[in-house]
């Protein structure tokens, strides 16, 4: 029997291959444009304006205090009573870019607030505006910091992108649960989902380890 | 916007939520304590003198970090029966989060424990302590300092994670929610109300986590 259910799951593997790549792509968009808009805030975070700081603080601490399925309910069925009447994929890659930036905000705005404030004296007195002085100065010696958990922050995305199959995106997940209906072998079929994610997540891992390993070695030959 | 927000039907709902909450609670409670058991001992696993040992760790914890939590809740409500094993939606929600968590409680408190320098153990061998000794009176005390903080971020992350147990029919805050989305279609009223509940919970748990560092922090340079 088992046999018979490993052939049929062999047979259905392209809808897993698909599922996958719907995955990567929402995930993919989600990441983009997390990553701007989290350095844009995150950069106005780390600066002392007042004004800025407090609304980005309030969003930051609410996707961060509530949990993704909430979030993706809100945006999917509450925008429409708003009339913003969003598919399903476009819903999910808001959501997810919502839950992103937030992340990417605070671990940008953390990194920035880490160099010394030397290095922004004297990038002024060189004579370079707001923009160079971020350009050429502080935001190549943040990338330090920022950028072993940006890269894990990546793999947590990836993994809560998982998420949206609530609201029928045919991603990876989803693909599973459609399955197990079909081929009542539930740990075969979320075992084959698992390696799926096991094979982006896992490098992802690695690299977000090694490169807390490298910044970790230059930070002590400074 | 919020025009027709109905503040009666959530009073209406109020006690069916209050049950909810109690019983994200509970379940937060009670997998956060069994996922530090499972934690402690795949630490212990993990660096343990056999090599069996550490690789089974390594195995449980790498697969899990690197899959999201939807596909393990998935796994064993799913699996699980195949085996024959029938267990309640709210034990299979309780095991998958334990599991979960445990994976990254096992890398926080090995976090903690390679911070205790090598030599405070040297020293303790030195003076015939035995294993447990060495762990009980000279390795926990210090760790276990470290790890207050990220342990409380953890719960923090198993409160919002416990959200997902709504997917698969747990009684918990969200399903609430969703009950009264289908019960009255009021997705606004039901998910806000959802969003502040977790938000509570949130901003008390963030509140101990701060004055846990603070505190830690301070005894350091003390």
């Amino acid at each position: 029997m088992i046999l018979f259910y490993l052939h049929r799951l062999i047979e259905i593997f392209p809808f897993f291959l698909k599922g996958l790549w719907m995955t990567v792509a929402v995930s993919g968009l989600s990441l983009f444009f997390g990553t701007i808009l989290g350095f844009l805030l995150g950069i106005l975070r780390s600066g002392n304006n007042k004004l800025l700081n407090w609304p980005i603080g309030v969003y930051v601490s609410v996707i961060r205090g509530t949990p993704f399925v909430v979030q993706i309910f809100i945006v999917f069925f509450i925008l429409p009573e708003w009339g913003i009447q969003l598919e399903a994929f476009p819903a999910a890659v808001l959501a997810l870019t919502m839950l992103g930036t937030a992340f990417i905000c605070e671990i940008v705005a953390g990194g920035i607030m880490a160099v010394p404030k030397g290095q922004w004296e004297a990038a002024a007195s060189s004579g370079l505006n707001v923009v160079q002085r971020l350009r050429f100065v502080i935001v190549p010696q943040a990338m330090q910091t920022i950028l072993p958990p940006l890269v894990g922050q990546y793999v947590l995305l990836i993994k809560d992108s998982s998420v949206v199959s609530v609201i029928g995106v045919t991603e990876l997940t989803r693909v599973g649960w459609l399955t197990v209906v079909r081929i009542p072998e539930g740990l075969m079929v979320f075992t084959l989902v698992g390696i799926l994610y096991f094979v982006i997540s896992y490098p992802l891992i690695r690299v977000s380890n090694a490169l807390e390993r490298k910044m970790a070695v230059r930070e002590v030959r400074l | 916007m919020l025009e027709n927000f109905n503040l009666r039907i959530i009073w209406e709902y109020m006690p069916f939520f209050l049950e909810g909450l109690r019983n994200t609670f509970l379940i937060s409670i009670v997998s956060i304590f069994l996922a530090l058991i499972v934690g402690i001992i795949a630490c212990a696993c993990r660096l343990s003198r056999w090599k069996l040992l550490r690789g089974v760790s390594i195995v449980y914890i790498e697969s899990i970090r690197s899959t999201p939590l939807l596909v393990q809740i998935y796994f064993f409500y799913f699996g699980l029966p195949t085996l024959g094993l029938r267990i309640p939606e709210l034990q299979t929600g309780i095991l998958a989060l334990m599991l979960n968590s445990g994976a990254y409680i096992a890398e926080i408190v090995r976090a903690g424990i390679t911070s205790v320098e090598s030599g405070q153990i040297e020293a303790g061998i030195s003076s015939g302590l035995s294993y447990f000794q060495r762990m009980r009176f000279i390795v926990l005390p210090q760790a276990l300092g470290v790890t207050v903080p990220p342990l409380l971020g953890q719960s923090i992350v198993l409160v919002k994670d416990s959200a997902l147990l709504s997917l698969i029919s747990v009684m918990e805050l969200t399903r609430c929610g969703q009950v009264l989305t289908s019960e009255r279609f009021m997705p606004t009223e039901a998910f806000l109300t959802v969003a502040f509940f977790y938000l509570c919970i949130y901003f008390v748990l963030k509140m101990l986590a701060d004055h846990s560092q603070k505190k830690l922090i301070f005894r350091e340079a003390y």
